[in-house]
């Protein structure tokens, strides 16, 4: 398998590059940006809230916010497409893997299949005849969920109109397209077993981490992973690579964590896109627009508790900068970024974001603030917050070398203090969002 | 035969400015609306993005985002003993296409107009008597009054995030603002824009020969800002590309950057581009539109039925249409009958350029940068010396310095080679101009009609205008102008260059896109194509948005009170909603 997975790997890259690619090829490919522009919020019309109560109505409401909170239809809709029928093409380096359809239809869907066929797929990743599925479905973490809870979502799901839509073959080279290759990885890196509360910590905590480690699946991103693309047991969230995205750190690191972020931050933040810190960008900017908008405030700050709860990791020594580099940045960034982000980096509160001792930008890889200035980014459209404030790539615009010096000055200014970025990175990495669909 | 759509209850013909506030207000209403747009869609990115939008040569000069000539234009004389022939380019003034309409080009001059002009027939025969106004001059009142509008004002800045010193609200005075302004609610929604140095150079001039300056309403965002409905702007970078541009900072008012964010997610709310609206359709007893025909891009005519029908589009298009679909008495300059095309009319500019030492850096502006003076505006100063009617604003725009179309040189400079170089060196970064805004009344002799020759690519007759500056208004502009001057004269070193309009009216150069009349409101169905609520009196399921409404055209900026106009006829939309029927009974 590693022999097959450097093979595929085209980019120039180090090791640390190379696990992260192994990850792409069997996860954290749920959180892919390519919500075409204008896609609307679709923010629902009626407040059906979280039903808990018992009964049918009751696991229909509460299965209904859980797909909200799994971000199930972002992979399971194609663009354009009925929703939940599935067909959406998940690019990966290593090829291209097609979600499937579960919409209640009994032949392309999942109409015949009953709770505890669910239950299993969600549970052992394994489908209604006995196939191994692909990691790039989460469960891994799915498998932490309640049963009562997977149950719900099936109740939610079989409401759903059935539509035909057939799976289509995924385009993955040998060996990677046999499934029995999967029972080997799940002998290997995968564990069965549903969320067990700590009875040391709170309610609230316990929630927190259940929607985090379980429905959520944060660390699908969030967490390194390794040569085969499975994330640590503890599943840490320090950060890792989300296709040619870097989801930072959500442990409590003072310069590339959520050290410094109060709860009330990341509650405003995944309620609606942004706060006084830093604005979603790349792919989770979908996340937010899909998924974590539809959170209840109660949940919201349950995974704020968990998240606060995060042990530091130690900033990660990095060399200084030159002050010529920093120079030419400077110049850059008056001429391209001043306007809108500001002289000192601080952005303007209710509009752009800052810049300046953003988490975000001194993140451990500069791949997600090296695409927006690539391609542009647009923050995302909720409920609470519709405008959609969009910015211009700068590709066509600036060379592989002022974008690196301008990356390299905007992580190292105004007390900013993050890795270098040099030229050959920026030239791969425009290639690789190049050839993607979603770049 | 045309093809035939699913109905709609509403149809919005255009999607600018009025037509996004009417969505807004009518789809929160509970019905569904469909507005056609001819141009395409325009968003802030990629459309207007920073990194190409400040591109002189391609928008101001080649007018990229106007409407072109091609597909619509019209037919111009000076007055009816001429032939009007067709325009082949745009000049005088620039009617957009476009998602967005020309609320995506102005400079964000957002006024009020002052309470006087909305009765000035009353105001005027009351305070100089009836035979003060001159003969051929179609002198109306509006129908509706500043304290009506004033809470749709007040929603329009809102909307706008409108900069501002306010100089009245609630009657009390507040100092630095304009003081002869009508009474608001309250102050504007942000502080004024930066003062840019040659701002202050006037301030400065027109405090000392005696005059209350104030700095201009603007809707270009100073701070950033979330308006009501909760969309977000950034502050404005001052970066002088505003008038004719895409605005890609966030930082200027458009349909785009204030309701699009929020229109755009509703259900009940979808608009398509590239379709040109033709024709109102009428039923049989012609009191009752039946929906718009309109042509897209394949060429293909369709019909789209509703149950009502929003003229939006610029104000000549919405008389065209009208005059097309043969809706209401088309106006009869000789008779002085009928009503469509009637009270066509326009805004009379003119500049006191001024040349001095001292650095101003003009190319750090913003559209509405400004600062202003209001004595000789409206009626807020006695007409009876002066023997004319009407007035405006006496301001120095600091929207830019653009480097092909925005700069001043002096009155002897050569207009070519190496001394021109050398003239524009000296006075490029220390030129800068006093300009005035003047009234134009509406006139017998001033009117749009069909043209009986040129015909629109569609097979329709061309618009005609029948227009001239009249001796009335040069008047005016003459004694604004010299306002200006003595302004000019007061800033230290200076040396002034006052140009002062001349008749007659050219189409050529660009003065100002305020065209305005042609269907205008009113309480008489004799004089008045709608009524006080922009419905149609003939077709009372039709409504008819824009400056086409106004009955003569003020001295000021017509936007603010577009949009005001827009919100009143809207509130008057729902209870029309609820019990569709004329809401003025003729």
């Amino acid at each position: 398998m590693r022999a097959s997975l450097a093979r595929f790997s085209q980019r120039r890259m180090g090791l640390r590059r190379s696990l992260a690619l192994a990850g792409l090829l069997l996860a954290a490919v749920l959180c892919s940006a390519c919500s075409p522009d204008r896609e609307p919020a679709a923010p629902s019309t009626v407040k059906l809230g979280q039903r808990m109560s018992a009964g049918p109505w009751g696991d229909i409401s509460r299965g209904r916010y859980l797909v909200h909170a799994g971000d199930c239809k972002a992979c399971h809709t194609a663009p354009g497409g009925a929703p939940f029928a599935g067909d959406r093409a998940i690019p990966t380096p290593f090829g291209t893997i097609y979600s499937s359809n579960i919409t209640p239809d009994p032949e392309t869907g999942i109409g015949r299949w009953t709770d505890e066929d669910f239950y299993r797929a969600m549970h052992e990743g394994i489908d209604r005849l006995g196939n191994h599925l692909y990691p790039a479905f989460p469960y891994p973490w799915y498998t932490r969920m309640s049963r009562d809870d997977v149950r719900a979502i099936k109740a939610y799901l079989d409401t759903l109109a059935p539509v035909r839509q057939n799976h289509r073959e995924n385009e993955l080279p040998w060996p990677l397209g046999q499934r029995g290759v999967l029972a080997v990885w799940n002998g290997m890196f995968f564990d069965e077993g549903t969320y067990r509360p700590d009875p040391d910590r709170s309610a609230q905590w316990n929630r927190g981490a259940y929607l985090v480690k379980g429905p959520g699946h944060c660390g699908a991103c969030h967490s390194d992973k390794n040569l085969a693309g499975a994330t640590d047991e503890d599943d840490p969230l320090t950060g890792g690579f989300a296709e040619h995205a870097f989801a930072p750190n959500l442990a409590g690191g003072i310069r590339d964590g959520l050290g410094t972020w109060t709860g009330q931050d990341i509650v405003q933040y995944l309620r609606t896109g942004r706060n006084g810190r830093t604005a979603a960008a790349g792919p989770m900017a979908e996340v937010i627009e899909q998924s974590t908008q539809y959170l209840s405030k109660p949940d919201l700050e349950a995974i704020a508790v968990y998240l606060k709860s995060l042990p530091a990791t130690k900033d990660a020594s990095v060399a200084s900068v030159d002050k010529d580099t920093l120079g030419r940045g400077a110049a850059l960034y008056v001429d391209n970024c001043a306007g809108c982000h500001l002289g000192e980096g601080q952005g303007e509160l209710g509009a752009f974001p800052p810049l300046r001792k953003s988490t975000a930008v001194q993140a451990q890889s500069a791949d997600t603030l090296i695409g927006v200035i690539l391609n542009g980014a647009r923050i995302p459209r909720t409920e609470a917050e519709p405008t959609g404030l969009a910015m211009q790539g700068f590709a066509d615009h600036l060379d592989d070398a002022q974008i690196a010096t301008l990356t390299t000055y905007i992580r190292n200014a105004w007390g900013n203090h993050a890795e270098a970025v040099d030229a050959g990175h920026v030239e791969d990495l425009r290639e690789t969002l190049r050839k993607s669909p979603d770049g | 035969m045309a093809r035939r759509m699913p109905p709609v209850d509403v149809v919005l013909v255009g999607f600018g400015w009025t037509a996004s506030i009417i969505a807004q207000e009518l789809t929160d209403a509970g019905v569904q609306v469909l507005a056609l747009e001819r141009g395409a869609w325009r968003d802030t990115v990629p459309d207007f993005a920073t990194d190409h939008i400040q591109d002189e040569l391609r928008y101001a000069v080649r007018k990229q985002i106007f409407e072109s000539p091609e597909r619509e234009t019209l037919t111009f004389r000076n007055d009816a003993s001429q032939t009007a022939l067709p325009m082949r380019h745009l000049g005088s003034f620039l009617p957009a296409a476009g998602v967005g309409g020309a609320g995506v080009h102005w400079n964000g001059q957002c006024w009020r107009f002052l309470p006087q002009d909305f009765v000035i027939r009353t105001h005027t025969e009351q305070r100089y008597g009836k035979g003060f106004i001159p003969e051929g001059m179609n002198l109306q009142d509006w129908g509706v009054t500043y304290e009506e509008l004033e809470p749709h004002y007040d929603r329009f800045e809102y909307l706008c995030g409108v900069s501002g010193q306010a100089g009245n609200v609630g009657g009390q005075l507040v100092a630095g603002g304009n003081p002869f302004e009508g009474a608001r609610q309250r102050g504007y929604p942000l502080p004024p824009l930066e003062r840019s140095a040659s701002t202050v150079l006037f301030d400065k001039a027109a405090r000392e020969v005696g005059f209350k300056p104030f700095p201009c309403p603007a809707a270009n965002a100073s701070r950033p800002y979330r308006n009501p409905l909760g969309v977000q702007m950034g502050q404005c970078t001052y970066c002088g590309y505003c008038e004719w541009f895409g605005c890609g900072n966030y930082s200027k008012a458009s349909p785009q950057t204030t309701i699009l964010p929020v229109l755009l997610q509703k259900d009940n709310f979808h608009f398509k581009t590239h379709c040109a609206v033709t024709r109102v359709n009428t039923d049989h007893t012609g009191k009752r539109a039946t929906g718009v025909t309109y042509v897209d891009v394949e060429g293909n005519e369709i019909e789209q039925p509703a149950q009502m029908v929003v003229l939006c589009a610029f104000a000549q298009h919405n008389v065209h249409l009208l005059l097309v679909s043969k809706i209401g008495q088309p106006y009869d300059p000789v008779s002085n009958t009928g009503v469509v095309g009637r009270n066509y009319a326009y805004q009379i500019t003119s500049s006191a350029e001024v040349f001095q030492k001292e650095r101003l850096n003009p190319f750090m502006g913003a559209g509405a940068l400004g600062q202003a003076i209001d004595e000789f505006n409206g009626d807020n100063f006695d007409h009876g010396p002066q023997g004319f009617i009407g007035g405006g604003y006496v301001a120095l725009w600091n929207t830019g310095g653009r480097p092909i179309l925005q700069h001043y040189l002096p009155e002897n400079a050569p207009k070519w080679g190496a001394g021109w170089k050398k003239a524009m060196h000296e006075n490029y970064l220390t030129a800068c101009s006093v300009v005035t805004h003047g009234s134009v009344m509406s006139y017998r002799s001033s009117y749009l009609d069909l043209d009986p020759t040129w015909r629109d690519v569609y097979g329709n007759p061309l618009l005609r205008l029948t227009f001239d500056f009249q001796p009335n208004e040069l008047k005016m502009s003459g004694f604004l102008t010299d306002k200006a001057a003595q302004i000019g004269r007061a800033i230290p070193g200076a040396t002034v260059h006052e140009k002062k309009r001349q008749g007659p009216y050219s189409i050529v150069p660009y003065q100002t896109t305020h065209n305005t009349g042609g269907a205008v409101m009113g309480n008489d169905p004799k004089t008045s194509v709608v009524n006080r609520y922009l419905q149609s009196w003939d077709v009372p399921n039709l409504w008819v948005m824009g400056a086409c409404a106004f009955p003569q055209n003020a001295g000021y900026n017509p936007t603010g009170t577009v949009g005001a106009l827009t919100f009143w006829s809207a509130a008057a939309m729902k209870r029309y909603l609820k019990n569709p029927g004329p809401l003025v009974t003729a």
